[in-house]
Formats: structure tokens, C-alpha cells, sequence
């Protein structure tokens, strides 16, 4: 779109189960002294408890696009109500949507992808997922909606780690990680959390997609990392153990990493991710790379959500800088093997 | 075509200098002539309403954004996402019709000719006739997905509420099952042809849908690249002509099949977008406001063209004519207007 993105107006995504804290950090959101003014879209009116006429109720009614992809899903809701907003641009800086706890974030994130509209005026920033330390790990087991949330996420909010042991907590945090590895994670009581770390993240602004490392707690350091651990993406074992991190394989959500350091053939790279986004796109929730192609001095970068992708030249390769390709995708039951040969079909031999 | 260079004028009889500028000042979402004075409704709180020699003068009309409107012509009836449904008329008073329980958003508003009101908030539809009432005997019906677009059969009492997968047919005075049109997607807006053969709803892909209402035949028209959000008749009814495209689409309605199986006539095209379309009340003649901010009138016979309006600003944001066809009046996104006698 011709608007730049700074003059759009960002929306965060809030997610996470039922009772892991979305209205506490709303709350603290809204009643932080930061200056700004906030649209809030909520899914039930009355919880919030900060004075606002600029809070609108929702009704999460997500329709198919008629283009016959079933997982091409959006928030028509969102589509009447951004458009209604809108109208009163300038009365607020940024829009926060809050979902209910059994949402799937994935038709909030299409409905910026697919909308015109939507993108003409709005930017998705992040989707920020509160998650209970407590109950985290039993919702993982019996609730797919617990679990989709955290695959998605940019940002995970660990709320409530008062209300568990060193251990438990460690636990909690390998079995996200065995999921997501690479949103950013912070553990918080009564979701208190610095407010730039989960607004302004710019998560899908395609310039900022450079940080496709894991996330390794920076925050609340106590226990050794093994970095290279995690570059392979997931062939790691079940639950074992390394210094103290637990590392756990979710046998139905995982991350899945590629690199390579020689440049890819762009003629095959580009209809082989899209041909796996069409046939795999109900099993990937988000993708993201950084790639370099061959004979072509740009970084390209792209993301995606389920079916749908992204992408552009985003700047020239640095001098010095190693011309590294890096994609990840987090998904349901990925076809590792299948991913893998197809990526390494596209590199110049 | 990009721009209107000196050299090419010539190709293009041109009103330019007859148009009478209006600075509204704030954006505008839709226009409506109320009598002799045309109301350009804002993005938010007021209408300027704004009489042939180009007075303005600016009536409060709801506490936040203006979120839709309907007109007959005397009486201009707007719903907010202050939850209030209110009506203005020519002299500039405002009249209270309804608050919102809940102060939901008022999502859609429908006038019919006899005075009855239709407004909706979130799936359910309410409608008051035009024998006054008060709250209590408003008519309400919950339709099966938030309403889209309402919109009043030309004759009978009878409701058209676009939602999710169709189109909900209410007869608020009867006790009979609402008729349901089924189509998959999701349906914004909705008008009736003026014979009330047809029905047709925008989408929220870039296409339009239609029911011939007699046997609920479907109409496909689709192509568009971009979603289609204004939508004008001509006068008789024998077009409808929508934004959505690089040029006007006009559907032709004339025959009894409507435009099934016909290709819809594509006139005035430029290198910007439609965003705009109003017919003339009396004519078959059309005014045209694209994304680029030029305004065409067209001629719906041979596509003849007339400059109103130069490119080079913010896009057309509502176009109307008064009743008689002698003023056009016209506002871009960014507040700039005019008035054209003719």
C-alpha cells in the first residue's frame, strides 16, 4: 500500500486463556500514565473498569472468504468496526482488540492481510499472548485454543508466576519454548510488564523482521542457555534436560528453522514456498524469512500467516554482513522432512 | 490517462469554473439534499448544512462518529456509535428517534418513502413506522449475523438486512418467517431496484450480488478490483452504477433477467479508482468522484464525459444531486467541496 506505515495506526492482538490476566493488562494498559489514548475493542463489555468511550463491544464473527481456501478466515467484526474507527481518527493513538479466551488469533491477523481497507489504515503490531504460569501446562494438554495462542504469539506474557515454584515455572517455560521459541517472553505478577514490551513491537512490520532468533529470557537469567541448542530447530529429544532448561518436543505444535549461507535460486525458492503455503497453510500459523538470493544484492524478507504471505526486498545486503538465508515456521504437525528437501531443492548448487 | 495536462483539455468539455467551493473543513462521509440545502454529514459530530449561495452553517448531530445515513429528501436520519439514531431537516433541527439499550453502535440506518424507520445495532434490526409510536412499539428482529446493510423495499413494509451468508427479507408487520437469500460471504450493503424486482448486495469481496425476488434467481457480478461501496440507480431504474473500478460499472437492469448473462457497460474510465457514484434524478446522466479527486458527469447513453472536478486530491469521498437535477454537490475525503449548478 502507498500509505506509509508509520502513519497507520497499530493494533496489538490480545490473547490467552480464560483467567490468565487479558483484562488485568488491558487495565494496566489503559490506566498507565503514557499519555496516549487507546481504542479498545473487547468481546464482552463491563470488565473493563477505566472510563473510555472509545471502548467498543465485538462479536468475533469470523466468515470464509469466498475464495475456497477454508483456512482464509476473517474478522468481519473488525473489518466494520476499524473501518467505524476510523471516522474518528486522531482521537486515539493505537487500537488494542482482546479476544475472547477460545479465539484463534488467526483470523484477527488475516483479516490485516487480506483487507483492503483494513490495510490502508491500520497496521497489525503484534499479537500478545497472556498466559497463566500456573495453569499453562494443563491448558496445553486439554486445549487447543491454549495452545494455538502460544504458537502464535509475538509476546507472551507468563502471568501469575507468584503462585508457582522455581521449578514449576521452568517447566512452563520449556513447554512454551517447545512450541514457540521465538516469541519474546516475560514473566510477570499481576501482568505487570513494561508497556513498550508488548506495544510497539512492529511483530509483522516487515522491516523489523530481523529478529528471528529464539528468545532466551534475557529477562530473569538463571540458568544457562545452550544457544546452539536451539539452531536446528527441533531435533531435540523429549523432555531432557540441559544445565537445568528443560527442553520439551510438543508432539503437536512445533517450530521448525532453515538456513543456509549459500544464496538461494529466487525462480524456485518462491514457487515452492508459495505451493507450500496453498497445500500446508492449515498446518502453518506464521512464517518468516530472511533470504538471500542469488545474483540479487537485496535482503528479501518475508512473513505469513496460514495461506497467506507477504514479501519484499527490504534493503541492500550489508558489506561484511554474511548473505545467510534463515526461515521459520511454526505450525501443526509439520512435514519436517517435506520442508526440509523442498528448501534445500532451492539452494544454488 | 494521468492527468488533465493543459494540452488535453480540449478533448474534455469542462464545468470546472462553474463550481462553487465549499470549505467544509472536516471530512465528509455522505451527502444528501434536504430541499434546497445539501447536508454534507462529517466523519464525526456535525453536518454542514449548506444552502444554493453557498452559506454553511454547522448543526451538532451526534457525540462521536456518524456511522450512516438516509435521506428521502425532507428529512436526513443518521445513527452514531453514540448508540443514537437522530433525523435532521432542512431548517437545521435535530430530532431524537432512538438510543441504543446497550449504546451499541448504530451500524446501518434505511428511510422509507411513507416515513417508517429502519436502523440496526449489531444483529438485530429495529424498525418504527411511520405512525409515530413511541419505543414500545418499535419492531425488532435478530438477525442471524451482524447486519451489513438495511435497506427498504420500494413498496410494502418490508426490510432487506445484508448479513453473513445472505440476505434476510422482513416483513416487520407480519408474523410470517423472515425470507432468507442465501449466498456465501459476507454482504455489506443493500438496495432494491426501484421496480422491486431485484435485490442486490456489495460484498465485502469485491463483487456484487443479486436476487431477482420473483424466483430468487442469482446474479453474479463480479470482476471488480476493489470492493464496491457506492452503489446509485439511474433515474428508471434501468441501470445501477457502482464505484469499485477504473472506470464506472453499469449493470443493466432493464430487461426481466436483469444483468444475468449480460456484460455490464463500462464507462468514463480513468487511471484511479471509482469511489463515488450518484445518477441524476431526471437524466440518464451520472457524476462520477474517483480516487484521484476527479469528478466526471457522464452520459449513461455514449459515455460522453464532462470535467467537474480536476485530479491532484484527496479522493471523492460523497457525491449528490438535489431532487430537481439543477445542483450537484460534491466532497472529498479531506474536506474540500463544492456545489455545481446547472
Amino acid at each position: 500500500m502507498a500509505e506509509p506505515s508509520s502513519q497507520k495506526i497499530p493494533v496489538t492482538v490480545l490473547t490467552g486463556y480464560l483467567g490468565a490476566g487479558k483484562t488485568t493488562l488491558l487495565n494496566r494498559i489503559l490506566s498507565e500514565n503514557h499519555g496516549k489514548k487507546y481504542a479498545v475493542i473487547v468481546n464482552e463489555f463491563g470488565e473493563i473498569g477505566i472510563d473510555n468511550d472509545l471502548i467498543i463491544g465485538a462479536d468475533e464473527e469470523v466468515f470464509e472468504m469466498n475464495n475456497g481456501c477454508v483456512c482464509c478466515t476473517v474478522r468481519g467484526d473488525l473489518v466494520r468496526i476499524l473501518d467505524g474507527l476510523m471516522k474518528r481518527k486522531g482521537k486515539f493513538d493505537a487500537i488494542i482488540v482482546e479476544t475472547t479466551g477460545l479465539a484463534d488469533p488467526a483470523p484477527v491477523a488475516q483479516t490485516f492481510f487480506v483487507d483492503e481497507d483494513v490495510q490502508k489504515n491500520a497496521r497489525l503490531d503484534a499479537v500478545v499472548t497472556v498466559a497463566d504460569a500456573k495453569w499453562l501446562s494443563d491448558r496445553l494438554k486439554d486445549a487447543p485454543e491454549a495452545k494455538n495462542q502460544i504458537a502464535f504469539a509475538d509476546v507472551i506474557v507468563l502471568n501469575k508466576t507468584d503462585l508457582v515454584s522455581k521449578p514449576e515455572l521452568f517447566e512452563v517455560e520449556a513447554r512454551i519454548r517447545g512450541i514457540n521459541p521465538y516469541a519474546k517472553l516475560h514473566r510477570t505478577e499481576r501482568c505487570k510488564v513494561a508497556l513498550s514490551d508488548v506495544l510497539e513491537r512492529g511483530a509483522f512490520d516487515l522491516d523489523r523482521i530481523l529478529d528471528i532468533e529464539p528468545d532466551f529470557l534475557e529477562a530473569g537469567d538463571e540458568h544457562d542457555h545452550d544457544r546452539d541448542h536451539h539452531h536446528d530447530g527441533h531435533d531435540h529429544h523429549h523432555g531432557h534436560s540441559h544445565g537445568g532448561l528443560k527442553h520439551y518436543h510438543d508432539e503437536e505444535m512445533q517450530s521448525l528453522s532453515l538456513r543456509s549461507d549459500k544464496p538461494l535460486d529466487a525462480t524456485k525458492f518462491m514457487p515452492w514456498l508459495q505451493n507450500l503455503v496453498a497445500s500446508e497453510g492449515q498446518k502453518i500459523l506464521r512464517s518468516k524469512g530472511i533470504l538471500a538470493f542469488s545474483d540479487d544484492d537485496d535482503r528479501y524478507v518475508f512473513q505469513g500467516v496460514h495461506m497467506m504471505l507477504e514479501g519484499d526486498h527490504q534493503r541492500k545486503w550489508k558489506d561484511g554482513e554474511p548473505r545467510e538465508s534463515r526461515l521459520i515456521f511454526i505450525g501443526r504437525e509439520l512435514p519436517e522432512q517435506m520442508i526440509r528437501d523442498g528448501f534445500e531443492s532451492c539452494i544454488t548448487s | 490517462m494521468s492527468a488533465f495536462e493543459p494540452g488535453g483539455q480540449a478533448s474534455i468539455a469542462s464545468v470546472t469554473d462553474r463550481v462553487r467551493p465549499l470549505a467544509i473543513g472536516t471530512p465528509v462521509s455522505s451527502i444528501h439534499f434536504l430541499g434546497e440545502r445539501a447536508a454534507f454529514v462529517g466523519a464525526e459530530e456535525s453536518v454542514a448544512l449548506v444552502d444554493a449561495e453557498g452559506e454553511i452553517s454547522r448543526v451538532t448531530v451526534h457525540g462521536g462518529g456518524i456511522l450512516c445515513t438516509a435521506s428521502d429528501g425532507s428529512r436526513l436520519v443518521m445513527g452514531g456509535d453514540d448508540g443514537k439514531v437522530v433525523a435532521l431537516d432542512a431548517k437545521g433541527e435535530v430530532t431524537p428517534l432512538a438510543l441504543d439499550a446497550k449504546r451499541r453502535w448504530i451500524d446501518n440506518v434505511a428511510l422509507h418513502p411513507d416515513g417508517a424507520v429502519a436502523w440496526s445495532a449489531g444483529k438485530t434490526a429495529f424498525v418504527r413506522s411511520s405512525k409515530g409510536g413511541g419505543k414500545g412499539e418499535d419492531k425488532t428482529f435478530d438477525m442471524p449475523s451482524t447486519v451489513g446493510g438495511l435497506a427498504f423495499a420500494p413498496k410494502g413494509l418490508r426490510v432487506a438486512a445484508a448479513h453473513y451468508s445472505g440476505v434476510t427479507l422482513w416483513f416487520p408487520n407480519m408474523t410470517a418467517q423472515p425470507e432468507f437469500l442465501e449466498w456465501a460471504g459476507s454482504h455489506l450493503g443493500v438496495t432494491f431496484s426501484p421496480d422491486n424486482k431485484f435485490l442486490v448486495t456489495a460484498m465485502h469481496e469485491p463483487a456484487l450480488h443479486g436476487w431477482r425476488l420473483a424466483d430468487s434467481r442469482h446474479m453474479r457480478m463480479s470482476g471488480y478490483p476493489g470492493r464496491v461501496k457506492s452503489m446509485s440507480w439511474s433515474a428508471g431504474g434501468k441501470f445501477l452504477a457502482t464505484s469499485g473500478a477504473d472506470a464506472v460499472i453499469l449493470w443493466p437492469f432493464a430487461s426481466k433477467d436483469g444483468p444475468m448473462g449480460k456484460e455490464p457497460a463500462m464507462l468514463a474510465p480513468l487511471s484511479a479508482r471509482v469511489s463515488a457514484v450518484a445518477c441524476h434524478p431526471k437524466q440518464e446522466i451520472l457524476a462520477a468522484g474517483y480516487g484521484d479527486g476527479t469528478i466526471l458527469m457522464v452520459r449513461l447513453e455514449d459515455g460522453a464525459e464532462i470535467l467537474v472536478r480536476r485530479n491532484g486530491s484527496a479522493a471523492v469521498a460523497a457525491l449528490a444531486w438535489n431532487a430537481k437535477g439543477t445542483l450537484l454537490a460534491f466532497a472529498a475525503e479531506d474536506g474540500e467541496a463544492g456545489l455545481l449548478p446547472l
